[in-house]
């Protein structure tokens, strides 16, 4: 592993000539971009190619000479994959309205009103976002069952805030500790109940995390897969990425084609969404594993 | 009148934390119980279990297949975290440079970590094609190999391939986090021990490290945490085949459990992976905390 030892030098890197930059700097990054990049290429230009030119080795593979919509057809029109993405939509806003207007409130307890014991819910909100899903998802499908969930989209969105609910809180916290304390104490001053205080003073100045939660939260729940492959079984019910590697999988013949455009079509709402907020979600992101 | 003040501060605490505890109670303790006492029962889908004490643990404890999937939970999370850990570092270190569009390279870097994992651990399985894989056909034609690589075919070929997902799918996460964390170095450490005459390696050695690893612990016992609990790309990908070889401890559960309908069984496993997953994570968050205080950094 060659470690790039010209690290930042911030102010210095005026000393670097040129060409060495490049070999330093722009190769290496180059190389890093064109692998985090390829699959993706890959998988737009397979969901484009006809199935001859997808199963033969002869021709150049990096291009599609004659693009076909075959595959998005027979997606659109042959499978439930509108069904699914439908489903996706509606239990990725659902969970996520509703795991934020949660957080924000258990967030606020804890950070602002200071009730005995919120610190101790802090730390118990923390470890909740350490739990992982892969570990709960068995008797959490007993759980569904029993209260006679078990194949339905309400199913799903009451569990995603497991995991939503203590990332959403943890990040809110943050971004509540960082609104001073006086602005809090003049309105109280002033008359204001702690529901006035909330809405009209935290609220509005802590709108950038509340974005970065959400983005965040709709990210997670879009690309859930175990639970969603857990409480649900019939197709049309099925979230997007269930959907995908379940059913359009038949037997031994791989219909890449389809394949590749189900997984394309799947992710370009989250990619387009967080294009819009990279700044956000970065802060998100790096939030998340603050203390 | 501040006693009053105190109680309803209590007592609106108590309403403002009502929605998310009850979820929570109700969703995740509970269900952490229920996953224990599952984990003592023969229970089977559709079917309440009896208690049969430690039975379950001792037939896992025997289970050539399970002691398959813990070796390979350890050995992907290893190989796995330490290429995150190196190459994530690399390409944290090469997007603090000045350089131009670096918030373009910043913003798609991340593109892998957002979409659904799930979705691209499809494109990795057509990558890995034993008969189309296009980095076979590539290699092909550069005269490097005579023969289509069996990605997936055999043990250790699979292995390293859902490792190499993994990894392409982790590292943005880690780069991007100690890019914020690099972010936070005062230049004028740079420039001081510049004048001093450091080299760019001692600037990296003493300088960035000892003030990047409270930030690496914490990122890398997030991956840690998430490589070790992996289910997706492998179920995706091989589901645990060819012959159990990349099964990891949840893809393992879930095909007792889910698959096979042996819930019991199933949470037992799930349960058995709490140890190790402890341990991996106490073992990457202090073994890479202490590094402050042995460079001098105070003791945390």
């Amino acid at each position: 592993m060659s470690r790039d030892t010209t690290t930042d030098t911030a102010g210095m890197t005026f000393l670097e000539s040129t060409p060495k930059k490049l070999v330093n700097a722009y190769l290496p990054l180059g190389a890093f971009l064109f692998v985090l990049l390829f699959p993706f290429y890959w998988m737009a230009i397979t969901a484009f190619k006809p199935n001859n030119e997808l199963l033969s080795r002869d021709g150049n593979p990096f291009w599609v000479n004659s693009p076909t919509l075959d595959h998005v057809k027979k997606l659109l029109f042959d499978t439930a994959y509108p069904e699914w993405m439908w489903n996706t939509v509606l239990v990725s806003v659902t969970s996520t309205v509703f795991s934020l207007a949660a957080s924000v409130l258990a967030a606020y307890a804890i950070e602002r009103l200071r009730f005995s014991g919120a610190k101790q819910m802090g730390l118990a909100i923390f470890l909740a976002y350490l739990v992982p899903p892969s570990i709960l998802f068995i008797p959490l499908a007993s759980v569904v069952f029993q209260l006679g969930l078990f194949d339905t989209r309400l199913a799903l969105i009451l569990t995603y805030p497991t995991f939503l609910i203590p990332f959403c809180t943890w990040l809110l916290m943050g971004y509540f500790r960082s609104i001073p304390f006086e602005l809090e104490e003049c309105a109280l001053i002033d008359g204001a109940t702690r529901w006035q205080i909330l809405t009209k003073i935290v609220l509005p100045l802590a709108v950038p995390g509340l974005i970065s939660a959400g983005i965040f939260a709709f990210t997670l729940s879009w690309n859930e897969f175990i639970y969603a492959l857990t409480f649900v079984s019939s197709s049309e019910l099925k979230t997007l990425p269930v959907g995908v590697v379940t059913e359009l999988v038949e037997g031994d013949v791989y219909h890449w084609g389809s394949l590749m455009a189900g997984a394309l079509f799947g992710s370009l709402p989250v990619a387009f969404i967080y294009s819009f907020f990279v700044e956000y979600y970065v802060s998100g992101m790096t939030g998340s594993v603050k203390e | 009148m501040f006693d009053r003040f105190q109680n309803s501060r209590n007592a609106l605490g108590l309403i403002f934390m009502l929605p998310a505890a009850l979820l929570l109670l109700l969703f995740l303790t509970y269900p952490l119980g229920l996953g224990v006492w599952l984990g003592f029962t023969d229970a089977k889908v559709g079917r309440a279990g009896e208690w049969i004490g430690l039975d379950n643990y001792l037939y896992i404890a025997t289970d050539s297949v399970t002691q398959l999937a813990l070796f390979n939970t350890i050995f992907y999370t290893t190989i796995a975290s330490v290429l995150k850990f190196f190459l994530g570092l690399w390409l944290a270190l090469l997007l603090n440079r000045n350089l131009r569009f670096k918030s373009f390279f910043r913003a798609v870097i991340l593109l892998p970590y957002i979409v659904p994992t799930a979705l691209s651990a499809i494109a990795f399985w057509w990558l890995f094609d034993a008969q189309f894989s296009i980095i076979s056909w590539v290699l092909v034609k550069m005269g490097i190999i005579d023969t289509y690589i069996d990605f997936l075919g055999s043990p250790w070929n699979a292995r390293f391939s859902v490792i190499a997902a993994n990894v392409w799918r982790g590292v943005p996460f880690v780069a991007i986090t100690l890019l914020a964390g690099l972010q936070t170095i005062s230049p004028s450490y740079y420039e001081a021990s510049a004048i001093d005459g450091a080299t760019p390696w001692q600037q990296f050695r003493y300088v960035t490290l000892p003030l990047l690893t409270p930030i690496i612990a914490v990122v890398m016992t997030f991956s840690v945490l998430f490589t070790f609990t992996d289910f997706q790309l492998i179920y995706v990908i091989t589901r645990g085949g060819p012959l159990n070889a990349t099964h990891l401890m949840a893809t393992l559960s879930f095909q007792r459990a889910i698959s096979g309908g042996a819930l019991g069984e199933g949470a037992a496993i799930s349960i058995a992976m709490v140890p190790f997953l402890l341990a991996a994570i106490m073992f990457s968050y202090f073994g890479l905390q202490r590094r402050v205080w042995q460079q001098g950094g105070g003791d945390k």
